[in-house]
């Protein structure tokens, strides 16, 4: 009974394609799992909306939106409906096509992202050999979007902060690599299936979920940093930060455009979470051996979900990075540090198994880490500080 | 937009950075930050001369809340001006009336019974927490961290403003300070809830601290900013929080004794490093300092009457001079000048607003820094438009 | 270390999250219009004039001294004397306000002019939601409407309204005792004990 939970979306699919002519099935098939899509995620990203206006809200000790909606389950669709009945203003010297593309290039881009997550049991809509490949190639393309924004608002302060945009994104693409490469390296492929198939391995009921080994750890949290940078989340957001002199790529979009790119930038965030829950937290694998009975789509919509908590979590509390401090960070902390921990996790595979590997990995971890905070804090001169009072 | 050419001669140990000189080749960004800005201070213009990032010239345009209240004092009684003095620094309506109280009972020579002292300061302490508070709220706020820290310092300012309703009938405009005393009694419940509310205190300032001090972001981004050397912050006049983070030892709550300040036990941070984080670390010791103040109040308040009942509130005409009556607001020297000539009304009616001579030096720590950072250096002065304006 | 100071704010964060849904303390908004916070005592917003007994007419206490109009502030109150008087509630023939106008769009609730009256007449109401579509009079307040009947003030302001009482009483048998010693002293002058002789001659 189980089994069929875990597999109810493919045999549904099975079942409808099983309707048309056995010469369409196969398009149908991916027709249907593409629609899904599609209506899938922005749903969730209707939620997370709320979600997060709603834990923000909590956080600073007041209720989010409550009055559309019991608990404001239907604000989403009034936001929709604004901006879909917005005005949508293009300045007259802007260069319409490209104006009108940028959004769209973005949402499209991030779309084909999804098409090879392996969201369930089976539940990958394109299985590829090197699927990791193809991510990082088509998630590069939204950075392209982000360009296309601000050069064709032929306005001086899109134009800069669109440059500040892709440069901070075009900083932690690097360790976003580099940091995925060391699941490869261990993995021993570039498919997220078989990276998944890796993981679902359990001793002693706990799993073998690489986030659980000390490279993987340290890994994962360099991933978490890169794609809070990626996605130009806080405090990673200066591009788009409110109380800054160049307003952002998106200055010149109203109405439903604007409303693309607030869904483009989600559904990033959704994108890149399931792809460091694939690498690092085993993907549709569930936490405990005993737990393996429950659908392997709840374990993964489940996680992509705490990752959306966090994020909104470290949006309440942080502060933003200001660009060249953040760039600073990129390339002179977390840079070296995956390049660190690509052969760490290189050492683990050659020592072989026992506790060894784990202290000898971890020690090695450790040390750096602090030492390369002293360092950082040193240059940057700034530490805590002791204040005396008046005689 | 013309900014003013700032080439013309300083005076020696003016102690002030070098005319900043753009490098490289090209014309210089001239934008103007407001007065329609996301940073809550009201309304407020910065015309600014960039070069790529750094700041090159900084002009303050203010005079968008001018409400001619000098001139409007002198047409109207003493007593009548004490509601508008709320309105100056809007945050600190009961120091502003404080100030005022001063300069009247100064000109005429008004003595102040010892229970409505212990209000005074009660009440002013009160005004300096909340005010401190939201200072540094609207700082990390303007700093992007979605407003959290601003709702805590609010949650704890609703009720210190519930206190000020149930004692003055308003939780801002209060109009509570008469000459010779304060308008009306603290009740013993009163007191009790206030001893309430101060007991609250300490957990909130707590709070804040574990939130903010240790943040390596909030570190990162104002350590090394703005920096005021003491020289220049002397030489301007500028007082308060921002003189003491700049390791000048100068409370006009010491200095002065004014009230019965010198019977209570308190200290007075000062700042090291004279930047933006040394700013908000001196505002949140003083917090600390106020709660002690308080508490000490609150245990020694003695019984008695609160307005001495040959004092005249109306209708009264100070012999002709002058007196000038100065406070330490939460902003810094507030000070009001007052010049009698015999009638019901003052002849002139001058305020010395801390919020305006603190301004005056925001072009000089300002220059060579990112345009990101100007906004922090603009909230670290802390002003309200009310009072630069009047 | 660097991140410890992150990872103890996110702490404090999410202390704040968990806290709003058990403590109200953590959770402080109060939903206005259908919850409303308990109304404090001594609060402020308009003034209104106070009247004793059941006619409104007979029963102001205002007798239009005008003081309140020179002290205000801006300025908002306007009053015009009557011609004739009318016994006030000691039975003085005192003069009473034939318009007695508040603009309360420009009052700013200051209360200088209760403080200032010396027959507490006029005193501060704690009605705020008073908005009106009519922009021209419907913040002009008259007579009639600025008139409310002791009760009322009791209602609001009980310490205030009792301590105002208790003066009004005083100041009532003060003034009885007064009008006892000249109904006296006149009902002595018109027995016609005969007057003393002149003093002048012994």
């Amino acid at each position: 009974m189980f089994a069929t939970l875990d597999q109810v979306f493919v045999l549904l699919e099975h079942w409808l394609v099983g309707f048309l002519p056995a010469g369409w099935q196969p398009a149908a098939g991916v027709v249907l799992s593409v629609a899904v899509i599609v209506c899938l995620f922005p749903a969730l990203f209707a939620l997370t909306v709320l979600l997060e206006r709603k834990g923000l809200g909590r956080m600073q000790n007041r209720i989010g939106p409550n009055r559309v909606g019991p608990f404001g389950i239907l604000q989403p669709i009034a936001d929709a409906i604004k901006s879909l009945t917005k005005e949508d203003i293009v300045p007259t010297r802007a260069d319409g096509v490209v104006h009108f593309l940028a959004p769209v290039v973005q949402v499209v881009a991030v779309f084909m992202g999804f098409a090879v997550l392996p969201m369930g049991r089976n539940m990958t809509l394109v299985k590829m050999d090197a699927s990791l490949l193809f991510y990082f190639a088509i998630g590069a393309s939204t950075e392209l979007s982000v360009f296309m924004a601000g050069w064709s608002s032929r306005n001086k302060y899109s134009l800069l902060g669109a440059m500040r945009a892709v440069a901070q994104m075009i900083s932690y693409e690097v360790p976003l690599l580099m940091s995925s490469v060391a699941v490869v390296m261990i993995a021993g492929s570039l498919s997220l299936d078989k990276i998944v198939e890796a993981q679902n391995h359990y001793s002693w009921g706990l799993p073998h979920w690489y986030i659980f080994t000390p490279w993987g750890f340290a890994g994962f949290v360099l991933f978490a940093i890169a794609a809070t940078a990626e996605t130009n989340r806080s405090p990673f957001d200066l591009p788009e930060g409110e109380s800054e002199l160049v307003a952002g790529y998106h200055t010149e979009y109203s109405g439903f455009k604007f409303a693309l790119f607030f869904l483009g930038e989600y559904l990033a965030m959704f994108s890149i979470s399931g792809l460091g829950t694939t690498l690092f937290l085993g993907g549709w694998s569930a936490p405990f051996s005993f737990l393996g009975r429950v659908p392997s789509w709840i374990w993964f919509f489940g996680k992509l979900l705490v990752s959306m908590c966090v994020f909104i979590w470290m949006r309440g509390t942080l502060p933003r990075l200001r660009q060249d401090q953040l760039m600073n960070f990129a390339w002179k902390f977390v840079l070296p540090l995956t390049m660190l921990n690509l052969m760490v996790a290189a050492l683990w595979h050659f020592l072989g198994d026992g506790w060894a590997r784990w202290a000898v990995c971890s020690a090695i971890l450790a040390v750096s880490y602090v030492g390369m905070a002293w360092v950082e804090m040193r240059s940057q001169h700034f530490g805590a500080r002791s204040y005396r009072y008046a005689e | 937009m013309a900014i003013a050419d700032n080439k013309t001669e300083k005076p020696e140990g003016w102690n002030r950075p070098p005319v900043m000189e753009p490098d490289g080749e090209g014309e210089l960004l001239e934008v103007a930050m407001g007065p329609h800005h996301p940073s809550t201070h009201g309304v407020f213009r910065m015309d600014v001369a960039l070069d790529g990032e750094r700041v090159i010239r900084l002009k303050p345009v203010f005079g968008y809340l001018h409400r001619n209240h000098e001139k409007l004092a002198e047409g109207m009684s003493y007593l009548g001006s004490m509601p508008f003095t709320d309105r100056l620094d809007y945050i600190c309506p009961l120091t502003n009336n404080w100030a005022y109280a001063l300069a009247v009972e100064k000109l005429t020579g008004q003595e102040v019974p010892e229970r409505a002292e212990y209000l005074r300061v009660i009440l002013g302490e009160l005004t300096r927490f909340q005010n401190h508070a939201s200072s540094i709220g609207f700082l990390i706020q303007e700093m992007g961290a979605s407003g959290t820290p601003l709702m805590y310092a609010f949650r704890e300012r609703e009720k210190i403003l519930d206190l000020f309703e149930a004692l003055t009938g308003a939780r801002m405009m209060v109009n509570y300070m008469r000459f010779g005393g304060c308008r009306v009694d603290a009740s013993a419940a009163w007191l009790d809830a206030a001893r309430k509310v101060v007991a609250g205190l300490p957990g909130f300032v707590d709070e804040m601290d574990r939130l903010l001090s240790k943040n390596e972001i909030l570190m990162a981004r104002t350590q090394g900013i703005g920096i005021l050397r003491p020289e220049l912050a002397v030489n301007a006049g500028v007082t308060g929080p921002m003189l003491r983070a700049s390791g000048v030892n100068y409370d006009i709550r010491k200095v002065d004794g004014y009230g019965i300040y010198n019977r209570f036990n308190f200290r007075v941070p000062l700042g090291d490093h004279w930047d933006v984080y040394d700013r908000y670390m001196i505002r949140l010791l003083e917090m600390r300092e106020s709660m002690k103040i308080l508490e000490q109040a609150l245990k020694d308040i003695p019984a008695g009457p609160v307005m001495d009942p040959k004092a005249k509130i109306r209708g009264f005409r100070p012999k002709p001079g002058e007196a000038y009556g100065r406070i330490e607001a939460p902003k810094g020297e507030l000070g009001f000048y007052l010049i009698s000539d015999g009638g019901p009304n003052p002849y002139r009616y001058r305020i010395r607003p801390p919020s305006l001579i603190n301004l005056t030096v925001l072009e000089d720590m300002a220059l060579g820094e990112n345009v990101a950072d100007v906004v922090l250096i603009f909230g670290s002065v802390d002003i309200v438009l009310g009072e630069v304006d009047r | 270390m660097l991140g410890e100071g992150i990872l103890k704010g996110m702490a404090e964060t999410a202390k704040n999250f968990f806290g709003s849904y058990f403590s109200a303390e953590r959770l402080t908004t109060v939903q206005y219009p259908e919850e409303r916070i308990a109304p404090i005592e001594a609060t402020r917003d308009f003034p209104f004039l106070v009247y004793d007994g059941a006619d409104w007419e007979a029963g102001l206490r205002c007798v239009a001294c005008q003081i309140c109009e020179k002290e205000c502030p801006p300025k908002c109150i306007y009053i015009e004397k009557s011609a004739d008087k009318k016994p006030d509630y000691v039975g003085k023939p005192q003069f009473y306000p034939a318009k007695f106008d508040i603009d309360i769009s420009v009052c700013m609730s200051c209360q200088i002019c209760v403080e200032v009256c010396p027959f507490e007449a006029i005193k501060m109401d704690t009605e705020f939601e008073l908005s009106t579509p009519d922009r021209f009079g419907g913040l002009l307040l008259d007579r009639k409407q600025l008139a409310k009947p002791n009760e009322h003030y009791h209602k609001i302001h009980p310490t205030e309204a009792a301590q105002v009482d208790a003066r009004l009483a005083e100041g009532k048998a003060k003034a009885d005792t007064r009008q006892t010693n000249a109904a006296i002293a006149a009902a002595v002058k018109g027995a016609e004990i005969p007057a003393r002789p002149p003093a002048g001659g012994d």
